[in-house]
């Protein structure tokens, strides 16, 4: 047991990449899920023993190989760390017990297992990117989860051709973020001779103002934003999602962006942050600021004009990201500390309406759109209950964990910019009222256009989209870990910066 | 036993009634049950609750602590305890009526119509006996989003539209502006907590306390300020018993509830005289009382009417809280029954004419008083006490309304109430007068349901039972400064 307590860094990211390479080379469908289901249940087992580790607020410091920093790689878990984790690792294992319908109707028979060990090759590849502490070794989990993201994008080709074009530009523009990441490490490197993120954060004050450290601070930052989506280099989002075979638009939406964000947020903070006042990074920020209230307005605007259902979530995707960028930009305790809570809570919020909207799409095989799933609602209650509780929880509304999310937001904005900002915010969240209740009215009110008389829920899906709804109920009332955990970590990351 | 269990008792009792109503849609006759008999429960517990507060006891319980300064936590306040019992006590009534409404219009999905009924009463309960302001906007919400398939129950597009209306405005303004307001509270005094006399003087610089207050008048869409009133007719394409229990009583009460809530215990009556931070409050609720009653004659549809005239009622109380003197909020306080009582008479007439003849339109309703005279006569006495007559509660209010504006001064305010009056007068009146003094033009099939007009007439004297017991309502509106 011990042994297994000293690893845990390593057991997390090496579990499911080993089960991905065993799931590979199966046959039977139903065992390759199987075995996924219990990888990301182990990855969920070591997350929560982990997490008991942390929770005296002390960092763990691994060097794997035993070879130390800064020539080894060093990984580290923190109070900070940890949370987005938590979310990969949770939503990772909810979304896989969800898959499998989807994926044996979705994906051709001969490439299930292979999509599985894709899967859980993306879920090894983020997790592996929040715990490294080396800048180059996160280039490689980079590159590991996202050209398995891709394909996995791409193998919704069965059922709509322009999967493929939407993985195309997904790959295109991931690998232009990635190489622009790592021409900011190369530099870094090239200043300090060295890629720990700890080690890098005590040299670059010590520089002083130097040219190569502002470039690579701007080739990093842009490259994260791009694979973090934030407003106006979100382009391969929407057709990402909306395309991509069902189960993978639940992961990647409630995941993959969540962790870029995190990095940007180690970046800015941790790798920079020391150097915060020598950059004077304060006058940068407002162009986060500003980006996220275009993206806020934007991702909404274009939900509300939107039809098909998938890309309709994905932009509204664009707007939360505003949110959650807009609380990063402040650069203060609080703000931090609440966007952490809505990348909690948006992955929550997500998956649960992903989940619902696929769910309700599972009978037409085609495109989701409004006209094609309106009436739906009234034959499949469960899954209806579900979508409208998320939904609300996306807008904001009281007992839900978009109440809390906001209630903070709202609160850090107004603390440190005045009325305007959250005026700004609670305009746009109204606005996306008018998408969501399109959509509820639709589900519910309108008549059925679906010819097909034998609808019924899946059974097997009433545990995944339970358990999401119940935590985006639960997590509304008691909200104190959530909000605790955040503030713990924005704090331990605001004492980076001098 | 401890005291607290009858506030367990009044906000479980609608939760049950919510839980239990879809399992019993086989047996209509039990599910409908369930109704008057929670109503009962709920009403009895509320005298409880009245009586131990009149004899100085303080009950609150604290249901979850999210953080810190946030819990979900509930107090009896005087105004609580006011509105508790006028929301209880009428859903008695209102949910024997609407039995008889139900089934005489036989209307269709009638399990989820009970079903969000009790929700609805369940928020607006919790909204009485909410102690902070997180609290109260969280059940706010639930009573807007409860309500919702209420109003579009008829299902066709001007159903859904007038949804979509009703909806818009009131979770709009609630977020765009009753939630900063809070926020705003929340930052400035670190405490979302209801306190006799206000808790954010102090802590908040004179001249923005009118702007602060305008975000919570505005924001609370639910007391249909102008220009944020349209939801309100627009509501009206419910069935009636919607309009009677929750568009006159329990939502629209929510709203200046909340409104009164938040002048005497957020900000005090006596920092906002100081400040003079609710002077414009004052015209704007007056300019709203006169522009819907002119509204309101010009309506011919009787729901459309009658909404317009709780438009104009509802900025009486309103007035009351602008005014800010302790007789002012009593009266405020005490319109909130008696226009309760008052209005939902209206309505159950109104509804139990539509369900006897089909009819919503006042210039069809001549010479229909002698087919319908215990419904018409309900009328009458109904429309004498939202007017303010003796012997009808209404009276009581409107008098204290005015001895409120003399306090302060405000002359023009007491001109305001009485034009007000006497456009009450015409456009109330003139129902009850053409449907006994008019000849009746065409023949119409009247098949009354009992259910629907006994309810109505027993309404309306309790109108007359109000103006005669008033002493327990004063007593507690005495209260309401002091004891909380």
């Amino acid at each position: 047991m011990s042994f297994i307590i000293k690893n845990l860094p390593i057991l997390i990211v090496i579990t499911p990449l080993m089960f991905s390479l065993i799931v590979a080379v199966l046959t039977n469908n139903r065992i390759a899920w199987s075995l996924s289901t219990f990888a990301s249940f182990l990855t969920m087992i070591f997350t929560i023993l982990l997490s008991f580790e942390v929770s005296d607020r002390s960092n763990i410091s691994y060097y794997l190989g035993n070879w130390p920093p800064p020539l080894g790689i060093e990984y580290v878990i923190d109070t900070i760390s940890i949370i987005p984790i938590m979310i990969v690792s949770v939503i990772g294992l909810i979304a896989t017990l969800f898959a499998h319908n989807f994926i044996t109707l979705e994906i051709d028979k001969k490439l299930v297992s292979k999509t599985y060990s894709l899967w859980l090759l993306t879920i090894a590849g983020l997790i592996g990117l929040i715990t490294t502490a080396d800048a180059f070794n996160l280039f490689v989990f980079l590159e590991i989860s996202s050209l398995s993201a891709v394909a996995l994008v791409a193998l919704g080709s069965k059922v709509d051709r322009k999967a493929l074009v939407a993985g195309y530009n997904y790959l295109i523009l991931g690998a232009v973020g990635a190489t622009f990441y790592v021409i900011g490490v190369g530099l870094l490197y090239g200043v300090t001779g060295t890629l720990n993120m700890g080690d890098l954060a005590q040299k670059i004050p010590t520089l002083g103002l130097n040219k190569s450290v502002i470039v690579a601070f701007t080739f990093m930052m842009l490259g994260i934003m791009v694979k973090a989506a934030v407003f106006p280099l979100h382009i391969w989002l929407p057709n990402a999602y909306a395309y991509a075979p069902s189960p993978v638009s639940v992961l990647l939406a409630a995941t993959a962006t969540k962790v870029s964000i995190y990095i940007l947020v180690r970046i800015s903070y941790t790798i920079f942050g020391s150097s915060y006042e020598i950059y004077s990074f304060e006058s940068l920020r407002y162009i986060l600021l500003y980006l996220a209230i275009l993206a806020m307005f934007a991702g909404t605007i274009m939900a509300i004009f939107e039809k098909d259902v998938k890309k309709l979530l994905a932009h509204s995707s664009v707007a939360q990201i505003g949110y959650i960028v807009l609380g990063i930009s402040l650069a203060t305790s609080p703000g931090i500390a609440s966007s952490f809570i809505h990348l909690i809570n948006h992955a929550l919020i997500k998956a649960g309406l992903f989940m619902s909207i696929v769910a309700m799409g599972y009978y037409t095989l085609k495109r989701i759109d409004v006209k094609t799933i309106a009436g739906l609602g009234r034959q499949l209650p469960i899954t209806f209950f579900s979508f409208v509780i998320c939904a609300l929880s996306l807008a904001g509304l009281p007992l839900t964990v978009g109440f809390i999310s906001k209630l903070y937001l709202i609160k850090a904005a107004y603390m440190s910019e005045g009325i305007w900002l959250p005026f700004l915010i609670l305009v746009s969240s109204a606005l996306s009222l008018i998408y969501i209740w399109k959509l509820i009215e639709g589900l519910w009110y309108n008549e059925k256009s679906l010819k097909i008389e034998k609808i019924k829920e899946l059974p097997e899906i009433y545990l995944p989209l339970l358990v999401i709804t119940f935590l985006n109920i639960y997590f509304g009332i008691d909200a104190g870990l959530i909000i605790d955990n955040s503030f713990i970590a924005s704090d331990a990351l605001m004492s980076g910066i001098k | 036993m401890t005291n607290e269990f009858y506030i367990y008792l009044s906000i479980l009792t609608p939760l049950i009634a919510f839980f239990t109503t879809p399992l019993l849609s086989s047996n209509p006759n039990l599910r409908d049950s369930l109704g008057p008999i929670g109503g009962i429960i709920t009403f009895y517990s509320s005298l409880n609750i009245a009586s131990l507060y009149l004899d100085g006891e303080v009950l609150s319980f604290t249901f979850f602590q999210i953080s810190e300064t946030l819990s979900i936590s509930f107090k009896i306040t005087g105004l609580g305890v006011i509105f508790g019992l006028v929301a209880s006590g009428l859903w008695i009534l209102a949910s024997i009526y609407t039995i008889g409404y139900m089934r005489g219009n036989k209307e269709k999905n009638q399990t989820r119509f009970f079903t969000f009924y009790s929700i609805a009463i369940f928020a607006a309960i919790c909204i009485a006996y909410s102690g902070n302001l997180l609290t109260l906007f969280i059940f706010y919400e639930v009573l807007t989003f409860s309500t919702y398939p209420l109003v579009a129950h008829k299902q066709n597009e001007e159903a859904k539209k007038a949804g979509r209306l009703y909806m818009g405005i009131l979770v709009g303004t609630s977020i765009v502006f009753l939630l900063p307001a809070i926020i705003i509270v929340w930052v400035l005094t670190g405490s979302l907590d209801f306190s006799a006399n206000g808790i954010l003087k102090g802590n908040i610089s004179n001249e923005y306390v009118p702007f602060l207050l305008a975000l919570f008048a505005f924001g609370i869409g639910k007391a249909a300020l102008m220009p944020f009133h349209k939801w309100l007719p627009a509501a009206m394409v419910a069935p009636t018993p919607v309009s009677a229990l929750l568009h006159a009583v329990a939502v629209v009460k929510a709203g200046v509830f909340s409104m009164l809530i938040v002048i005497t215990y957020v900000f005090g009556i006596n920092f906002l005289t100081e400040t003079n931070g609710a002077v414009w409050l004052i015209w704007i609720s007056s300019i709203t009382l006169l522009l819907s009653s002119c509204i309101a004659i010009t309506k011919d549809d009787l729901k459309a009417r009658l909404a317009y005239s709780t438009i104009s009622q509802l900025s009486y109380i309103v007035l009351g809280g602008a005014i800010a003197t302790n007789i002012a909020v009593q009266g405020a306080a005490i319109h909130i029954v008696m226009h309760a009582v008052g209005k939902i008479t209206l309505f159950f007439a109104a509804g139990a004419i539509y369900v006897a003849t089909h009819l919503s339109k006042i210039s069809d309703l001549n010479g229909m008083g002698k087919s319908m005279p215990l419904t018409f006569v309900a009328f009458f006495i109904g429309s004498l006490s939202i007017i303010g007559v003796p012997p009808m509660g209404g009276s009581w209010s409107k008098f204290y309304l005015m001895l409120g504006s003399v306090e302060k001064d405000y002359l023009l305010v007491i001109y305001i109430l009485a034009i007000s009056t006497l456009l009450n007068v015409y456009y109330l009146l003139e129902i009850p007068a053409k449907a006994f003094f008019q000849q009746k033009r065409t023949n119409i099939q009247v098949t009354k349901h009992p259910l629907t007009v006994y309810p109505t007439f027993f309404a309306a004297i309790l109108t007359i039972i109000l103006f005669i017991y008033i002493e327990p309502l004063k007593d507690i509106t005495n209260l309401i400064f002091g004891n909380s």
